[in-house]
């Protein structure tokens, strides 16, 4: 009897109360699902402190300081010939100007009765932008009628002015700046008061060509668009039909043998290799052998159409991949030939997918700095690249390539304008990804 | 080479041969990023004031430049190379082995190197011995060669503060560390005695041997992390200063003259740097600034002579110009480099 009641088997576990093989189970489950939520959190936690850092410190870049006052242009020390002829005009430098336009500032502080105790004149000089002169004299040169008239002058404050308003300068911090002194901060206060000193959106930032380390407040992403610009449609102009015929060929034409496993393999390798040795492929290829002209569109161009048709081609045959064998067996049963199935029906279906795959490589080719350092595309341009076709021979800068060279630069004012065009290229890549992901719900297919 | 290489490739020459082949009409500057600034100060100004396009200016380092600058003559090679070392007899060479035959030399200026820690931190005033004695990797101690130990700068000498040492200077590819190694370390392994005991120990078949192999002992830097390398430029240095409020930066002038709100400069042997006290040579640390121009480029790039005799006018790299605005130490000489580049007269031997 005794043995009878130790062989009884145990009390079966109920369902609803689970037993502890099943709540580690669970609790195994549920720990799995809050590592993926945590992943996901810190990822967006990356990506949420990043966009806030730079907003923070690149916003500003979008508003800019200017000084309004009356400039009377004086033709004795602008025309000393009198024959308003601007090769003679050219005569005088934006050193002639910087002084017409210095008197011209402090006769208005001195109408307006503004002053500030300790600020001489050259120290009221140094609130106007050492770009205003350049200016200045550019518009005169324009239109020599001017002269001898008073004209209504907006000009660049000096890039620490510009800081005062942004907040970035304080009196405090101006204590121990060499490049102002509470002093000027004061009298730009006064200035701000008296409605000569107003803050408006720069437009300047988007326009005008890059500027020296002496003036921050001048330097715009004009040259930098632009060339970005000519190099997306170059590589446009220069992937799409290279690599769509490369497509169409591989998956629809070619025999499967060795040599096409060799090509693909080679084509998947290419997509992988690090774009600085594109950059140097393209020294050695385009500016040393071919002799096109250095810090060109052409060139960088050129090199990033490298880097970006392994990513189309890819994607392209993926695409092309992704039409079902049952629409080419329709196209030929009705006796389409080959090329017609292609072109009547296998690509329009295959388009959508090719559209997002091209627009995704050029995004990628958008920022790229690396292969562009090789090619001397990491450079000051002043000059804006002439309209194409020649202008692609012209030198020119990118956005990302904009982005280094002013987070090199000394004046911290720079910093602001490099966090301010990595938000202008931000928008360009998201509007560019944006557009991929609208075409490809537009037009997708789903056999 | 896959067939899409080749395509493109062949595209690429078809594409350049279809466009006008045309002259390039702006000049083409790349070397030091320590000079890369003052060139695009003049750069600019050129553009404004006369009636040839802006120059294009690159930086990427004073050695990489000169050596673009010898890859040979025509309209593909660079015109002038901004250089913060002398050129050296194998650039020469190699000019030479390329085609280039006359080069000339400008120099425009000098610029100071200076010792600066965070605006808040304590006040330094170093002298190439503290500096040596608290980052070289072997010191005289008690008369003989000792590895350094020291671990706070009151360690080195008692009138500086009770810091960690912690210093970050510019990597071997750049031209400041040379002056650094030599204006620096050198004067300061002599000042401490180092230098006579490296030169007692060292090997070599003639005297000049010896000195080579004592001087190369006096710059070899201590492995501790306590002096860390900075490969990239000064804006860098100034964000690890930031990050570590007590470690030391070393920057040139210009970029210092420019940030005096975060950073609180060192004195060197008593002198505080400045433009005055580099100019009059009493701050000992600073070195000349040059660009090399082809002279086989002049009168065919457009504004070429123009350029470098804008640069060094008067009106840019005079005392009162823009240039010394920005730190530039004015040459006391530049009126013998106005006639100069006015003859243009190519450079000769090295002495």
């Amino acid at each position: 009897m005794t043995d009878l009641s130790v062989s009884l088997p145990q009390a079966r576990p109920s369902l609803l109360a689970p037993s502890a093989r099943m709540r580690r189970r669970n609790a195994a489950e549920r720990r799995f699902r809050l590592y993926g939520l945590a992943a996901i959190a810190v990822s967006l936690a990356i990506l949420a402190i990043m966009l806030a850092t730079i907003l923070r410190d690149g916003v500003s870049s979008f508003t800019q300081a200017r000084l309004s006052f009356p400039v009377t242009l004086p033709a004795e020390v602008l025309d000393p010939k009198g024959n308003r002829d601007p090769a003679e005009m050219g005569k005088v430098t934006t050193i002639g100007y910087g002084k017409v336009l210095t008197a011209a500032f402090l006769a208005e502080l001195e109408r307006r009765g503004i002053a500030e105790d300790g600020v001489g004149a050259k120290k009221v000089a140094e609130l106007i932008s050492k770009d205003a002169p350049g200016t200045l004299r550019a518009r005169v040169l324009a239109d020599p009628a001017l002269i001898g008239g008073t004209i209504d002058a907006s000009v660049f404050a000096s890039g620490r002015i510009d800081g005062y308003l942004k907040g970035r300068v304080t009196l405090e911090s101006a204590e121990r700046d060499s490049n102002i002194s509470p002093g000027q901060l004061r009298l730009a206060q006064k200035l701000v008061e008296a409605g000569m000193l107003t803050s408006g959106f720069n437009w300047s930032f988007l326009t005008n060509p890059d500027a020296s380390d002496q003036r921050p407040e001048a330097a715009g992403l004009g040259v930098a668009i632009l060339g970005s610009l000519y190099m997306m449609v170059l590589v446009l102009i220069m992937c799409v039909p290279v690599g769509i015929a490369a497509s169409i060929y591989l998956e629809e034409f070619a025999p499967k043998n060795r040599w096409t496993d060799a090509i693909e393999v080679n084509i998947s390798n290419l997509a992988a290799v690090p774009s600085i040795v594109y950059g140097i492929l393209g020294l050695a290829i385009f500016i040393n052998f071919a002799g096109l002209p250095q810090s060109s569109s052409l060139v960088g161009a050129l090199v990033l159409s490298l880097m970006t048709l392994p990513t189309i081609i890819i994607a392209t045959r993926a695409a092309i991949r992704a039409v079902p064998p049952s629409i080419r067996d329709a196209a030929l049963g009705v006796g389409a030939s080959k090329m017609q199935t292609v072109f009547h029906h296998v690509l329009p279906l295959a388009m959508p997918g090719i559209l997002t795959g091209t627009i995704l490589g050029l995004a990628s080719a958008l920022g790229e700095t690396a292969p562009l350092l090789l090619i001397g595309m990491v450079a000051f341009v002043d000059n804006y690249p002439a309209a194409p076709p020649e202008g692609i021979l012209d030198p020119a800068t990118a956005l990302p390539v904009q982005v280094y060279s002013w987070a090199s630069r000394s004046d911290p004012a720079f910093i602001e304008r490099s966090n301010g065009a990595i938000i202008v290229l931000l928008v360009f890549l998201v509007a560019m990804n944006v557009a991929a992901i609208l075409l490809r719900r537009r037009f997708e297919r789903r056999w | 080479m896959t067939p899409v290489h080749l395509t493109v490739s062949v595209l690429a020459f078809a594409a350049a041969s279809a466009l006008p082949a045309m002259a390039r009409d702006q000049i083409q500057i790349t070397g030091s990023s320590t000079v890369l600034p003052y060139a695009t100060i003049v750069a600019e100004a050129f553009g404004e004031n006369f009636d040839f396009p802006s120059p294009v200016v690159e930086g990427g380092g004073s050695g990489a430049g000169r050596k673009k600058l010898c890859e040979g003559v025509g309209e593909t090679t660079v015109d002038i190379a901004n250089s913060s070392s002398r050129i050296s007899q194998s650039d020469i060479d190699l000019c030479a082995k390329n085609g280039v035959a006359e080069v000339m030399e400008v120099r425009f200026g000098y610029d100071g190197i200076v010792f600066a820690s965070d605006v808040n931190g304590a006040d330094f005033a170093l002298t190439p011995a503290d500096v040596y004695n608290a980052l070289a990797a072997r010191v005289a101690k008690d008369g003989a060669l000792a590895d350094n130990a020291t671990a706070q700068w009151v360690d080195v000498n008692a009138g500086l503060p009770a810091q960690a040492i912690l210093a970050y200077i510019p990597g071997t590819k750049h031209g400041t560390r040379e002056v650094f190694d030599v204006k620096v370390l050198e004067a300061g392994c002599k000042d401490s005695g180092a230098y006579d005991l490296f030169l007692a120990a060292a090997e070599g078949a003639d005297d000049k041997e010896k000195d080579g192999n004592a001087k190369k002992a006096c710059i070899e830097l201590r492995k501790d992390g306590k002096s860390v390398d900075i490969d990239g430029d000064y804006t860098e240095t100034l964000a690890r200063l930031d990050a570590d409020k007590n470690a030391v930066g070393i920057f040139g002038l210009s970029f210092y003259q420019n940030n005096t709100d975060k950073l609180k400069v060192a004195t060197m042997s008593g002198v505080v740097p400045s433009v005055e006290s580099i100019a009059s040579g009493d701050y000992p640390v600073s070195r000349p600034l040059y660009f090399y121009v082809k002279k086989a480029h002049i009168g065919v790039i457009p504004g070429l002579k123009e350029y470098i005799e804008f640069f060094v006018s008067d009106d840019m790299a005079g005392p009162e110009g823009p240039l010394a605005e920005y730190g530039l130490v004015s040459d006391p000489e530049l009126a013998a480099t106005q006639a100069a580049v006015a003859a243009e007269t190519p450079m000769g031997p090295l002495e």
